[in-house]
Order: C-alpha cells, then sequence, then structure tokens
C-alpha cells in the first residue's frame, strides 16, 4: 500500500483516511492508526470481530464521534479532497456523508413516511422535489410504501434496516457508511439488503463503506476490504483476494461462536 | 349539585393555567431531555418584559411581539452559552445548569425591569358567567380558551412542518437525527424559543391573575405535580395533569379543607402526585419505548 501522505486527494478519491487514531472522553483509545480509501463508486467493505473499532472508524468519518464525547486525535480525514475536521455532523451530511448506524436508529414513534422525510430536509428542498425523493426510495424499499402510515417501531427489523438505509438516502448521499447491516436479521433479508446496495452502487453510483462482521456477505458485495483488529487495520486486498484467503476465512468463521 | 359542577369547573378552568406551565416544561424535555428549572425564570422573565415595554407606552400587539423576539433572542443565547458546551453531560449537570440559569434569569429580570408589583391588565373583566346555574368565572373560560389555541398551534407545528419532525426525530433518537443531517443546536434554538413563547403566554396569564412579580417564578413549583401526573413527555398529558390537579385542589380545598380547617391547596397536588408515583411512575401519558426489533 502506498504510505506517503497525499496533502490533496485525487479525483478518483472520495475518501482519504490517514492513519487517524481516536480517543473518548480523553484517555480510552478505540481506534489507533487507521488509514483506508474509498474510490468514486466503489464498495469498501471493513470487516473485524465486536471492538475492533469499525463503529468508531465510520463515526469518524461522519463526525458523529463529536456526539460521544470522542475525538479524532491524530491523523487526517478527507472527504472530495477536504478536510473534515471539526466539521459538524450536519455539515458532513450536506457535503454528502450519510452514516446509517449501527442498530438501525429508526425513529421509532414516527411514522416509516416521516422518518424518510426527516432525512431530506437538509437542503431545503420544495414540497415537490421532497415528495418526488420520496417515491424514488419506494421504488427502492417497497416495502416501505406499504407502511408508509405505521410507526416505525412497530416494523420488523428488516424493514427498520430498510428504513435506516431509505432515510439515509433521502440526504442524497455521495458516501453511504453502512454500520452492521445485517445485525439481527434473517440471511435472506441480509442478502436483500446487500443486494439493493449494489444496485444503488451500480445505477445511481453512490459509493458505500460497510462495516461488516458477516465477512462472507460483505466480501461477496464489496470490491476491496479492510481488516481491522484492536484498532489497527491488519490486513487489506481485492474482496476476491480476500475471500480466497484460507486464513482469514478460518479465522473469523471459526472465531464467531455458530 | 350546582355548587359541586361550579367547584369542579372553576377547578378544571384553573387547572389548565397549571397545565400551560406544564407544556414548556414537556417540549424542552422531549427534545433535550433536561428538566428546564429555568421555565419559571422564563416565565418571569417574560411577563416582566411585557409589563416594562407597556408601561413605556407601546400597544398590546407591539408589546407582545417584541417580547416574542427577546425571548427567542434568549433561546439562542442559553442554547449557545448553556447547552452546547454542556452536551452530553449528565442529566444531573444539565439540571443544575437550568437550576443556576433560573437565578441568573430573575436576576437580571429585575435588575433590569425592577422587583415591584407590576399590575398587568390583558382587559379580559372578571365578571362571572353564569351557564345555566353554574357561574364561570369569565377570565378562567379566557386562560383555558388560550391554553386551548397554544396546544392546537403546537399540534400544528409538530405534526405538519419540517421542523416539527425534525423535533420529534431529535426527541426520539439525537444521534440518528444528527446522522441524517438534522442540525442539533438549531433544533434546540427552537425548542427553547417555543418554550420561551409558551412561558410568555403563561406569565400573562398568571401574571393577570396575581400581579407581575417574583413569586410568579414559583409556578414551576405547581408544574411539578403536572408532570408527575400526566408524564414528562407528553403535551397531552400536561394538559390531563393540569385538569386534575385544578380539579382536585379545588374540590379537595372545599370538601375535605372544611373538616380539617382549610389550607389544602399548597400541598394537595403533591399528596396526588405521590400517589400516581405508586401506581404509574411514568405518569398517565409518559412514553413508554417501543421496543420490537
Amino acid at each position: 500500500m502506498n504510505t506517503q501522505t497525499q496533502p490533496v486527494a485525487a479525483p478518483a478519491e472520495l475518501l482519504v483516511v490517514n492513519d487517524i487514531e481516536v480517543i473518548y472522553d480523553g484517555a480510552i483509545l478505540a481506534v489507533a492508526g487507521v488509514s483506508l480509501r474509498v474510490e468514486r463508486g466503489g464498495i469498501v467493505a471493513l470487516l473485524g470481530a465486536n471492538g475492533a473499532g469499525k463503529s468508531t472508524t465510520l463515526k469518524a468519518i461522519s463526525g458523529l464521534v463529536q456526539a460521544d464525547r470522542a475525538q479524532v486525535s491524530r491523523g487526517s480525514i478527507h472527504f472530495l479532497g477536504e478536510g473534515t475536521a471539526g466539521v459538524a455532523p450536519s455539515l458532513l451530511a450536506r457535503r454528502g456523508i450519510v452514516h446509517v448506524l449501527e442498530g438501525r436508529h429508526v425513529f421509532a414513534h414516527l411514522t416509516v413516511e416521516e422518518n424518510l422525510r426527516s432525512g431530506g430536509f437538509l437542503r431545503g428542498p420544495s414540497r415537490r422535489e421532497l415528495e418526488e425523493d420520496l417515491e424514488r426510495i419506494y421504488a427502492w424499499f417497497p416495502r416501505l410504501k406499504t407502511k408508509r402510515r405505521t410507526q416505525a417501531g412497530l416494523t420488523s427489523g428488516g424493514e427498520q434496516q430498510m428504513l435506516a438505509i431509505g432515510r439515509a438516502l433521502m440526504t442524497r448521499p455521495t458516501l453511504v457508511l453502512l454500520d452492521e447491516p445485517s445485525m439481527g436479521l434473517a440471511p435472506i433479508i441480509v442478502e436483500e439488503i446487500f443486494e439493493i446496495v449494489a444496485q444503488l452502487n451500480e445505477k445511481e453510483g453512490m459509493s458505500f463503506l460497510v462495516a461488516e462482521q458477516n465477512i462472507n456477505v460483505a466480501l461477496r458485495h464489496a470490491d476491496y476490504a479492510y481488516i481491522l483488529e484492536n484498532g489497527r487495520v491488519v490486513g487489506e486486498g481485492t474482496a476476491q483476494a480476500l475471500a480466497a484467503r484460507e486464513d482469514i476465512q478460518h479465522f473469523y468463521l471459526g472465531g464467531k461462536a455458530g | 349539585m350546582t355548587f359541586f359542577l361550579e367547584t369542579l369547573i372553576g377547578g378544571l378552568l384553573a387547572g389548565t393555567m397549571y397545565s400551560l406551565v406544564a407544556i414548556g416544561f414537556v417540549l424542552i424535555y422531549k427534545a433535550s431531555g433536561v428538566f428546564n428549572f429555568a421555565q419559571g425564570a422564563m416565565l418571569l422573565f417574560a411577563a416582566l418584559t411585557f409589563v416594562s415595554l407597556q408601561e413605556q407606552g407601546l400597544p398590546f400587539a407591539l408589546a407582545l411581539l417584541l417580547t416574542v423576539a427577546v425571548m427567542a433572542l434568549g433561546a439562542i443565547a442559553i442554547e449557545r452559552a448553556v447547552l452546547r458546551p454542556l452536551v452530553n453531560r449528565s442529566q444531573i449537570t444539565l439540571f443544575m445548569a437550568t437550576l443556576g440559569l433560573s437565578f441568573v434569569i430573575e436576576g437580571l429580570a429585575q435588575g433590569l425591569m425592577g422587583a415591584q408589583v407590576r399590575a398587568l391588565d390583558l382587559g379580559i373583566d372578571d365578571v362571572p358567567l353564569f351557564i345555566g346555574e353554574v357561574m364561570v368565572s369569565q377570565f378562567d373560560l379566557v386562560a383555558a380558551a388560550t391554553a386551548g389555541v397554544l396546544v392546537t398551534v403546537l399540534a400544528l407545528l409538530f405534526n405538519s412542518t419540517r421542523i416539527g419532525v425534525s423535533l420529534r426525530a431529535v426527541a426520539d433518537d439525537t444521534r440518528a437525527a444528527l446522522s441524517v443531517g438534522i442540525d442539533l443546536n438549531r433544533i434546540w434554538q427552537i425548542v427553547w424559543a417555543v418554550a420561551g413563547i409558551v412561558g410568555l403566554v403563561a406569565g400573562l396569564l398568571w401574571g393577570a391573575r396575581q400581579g407581575v412579580q417574583f413569586s410568579l417564578s414559583l409556578v414551576v413549583l405547581k408544574a411539578l405535580p403536572v408532570l408527575i401526573i400526566g408524564g414528562f413527555t407528553s403535551i397531552g398529558g400536561a394538559i390531563v395533569g393540569g385538569l386534575i390537579v385544578g380539579a382536585a385542589e379545588n374540590l379537595a380545598e372545599v370538601y375535605i379543607g372544611a373538616h380539617i380547617g382549610g389550607g389544602i391547596t399548597p400541598w394537595f397536588a403533591y399528596v396526588l402526585a405521590l400517589a400516581f408515583l405508586y401506581i404509574r411512575p411514568a405518569g398517565l401519558f409518559g412514553e413508554r419505548a417501543i421496543e420490537r426489533v
């Protein structure tokens, strides 16, 4: 891998994370040297066990670390060639980074449609634009349309994951950070969700950075992957190359009970 | 029977005044998880500002508009100076901050506008009306109607506007709201401004009844049992809680007070709240978490 520092990202680079360290509460080190890049139109997977630092890395990119009393204490993050240090999450969302949180985090007391709308407000769209965007999301997730008036907290886990992604798409993102989309879902639903991600990538040119414990599914849909362990990148490669590597398969699948 | 009805209706109408105060708490608690002890001080500040402006000879509407502007600016200042630096701190830290805030606001209000009791005339005749045989205070009717209008406006704001949906989103899940680009600081400013305006309405009605003075800020203590009974997270709960407290106070004063020498009103609401705590700790309309994964 190219270890030189690059002050300005080349046009093809959507996201460049350069050797970041994240500290919680001024003391606890969660991420200790993560570098990664996402190219325009790429699907990149961030693999690793629980507590490897996947979520923290994503939060560092979306700026949500600030809401957890954490900070990026070293290194740099560039999105579309611009540094993101100290930029508020709402502004980063406006620049095109959207974060689908682990555990989905839908607005439980809002209806499905209100959840979706809430993602569309940031650009101050006209009523018509907002309706068009809604229809676009319903086209991707027809199931959400049938539940549009249901309180989001009462929908199934799979529907909530779709809603969380749909809500994120309402921000018209360039880069979607997906944290554990497979968590707690039946394999068939996981497959459906990853299939939609691949379609969004192909048809709308949206880029994805997906944190996953489910290596098989992730590698099947990603182009490139990084492996995290104890807050560090310990391996990387094309999805094909990694999928073929016995040791990784063995280590992670064997390490996970069941 | 007529006497009972009069007592009950008088209590219910008076209860809407409690509801008005409680609504201000609910708004801020829902959106930022802060029990805003300064709500009473904000109420006093709003009423004092309005009276002072009126004393300068400003017409009612203009004085009202200016006071609304002052409350909005105050909300922005509070968000900048208190909430933003303390974001993510524990609830007790934020509560202490609002406790401090209430003294600062009270001090500021009296320092700027004087501590003497000011009369406030809203132009409502306090001539009793007779509905059938039942005597009803006209002032209480106006107060109740005002509360009704206010709640309707708030409901429209919450359910039909983008700001309202964002507000409820923040109340539901702050992090998720941040993740889709909702500007938390702006939402807080809006909520505090709205709570300030609700405080203004409550302050004017309470001020008209008992004069605008320092003790106005103590109506927060009346809102507490209302919140415990109605729940901290529901505007509807604040209304119902206010009605229950108002009616119960009045009935107790008349029917129980007579036997134990009166003086029930100051404490009865708290005993009632305690009883509710035993059987329904989240209040009548307290939001129960939706759990289904």
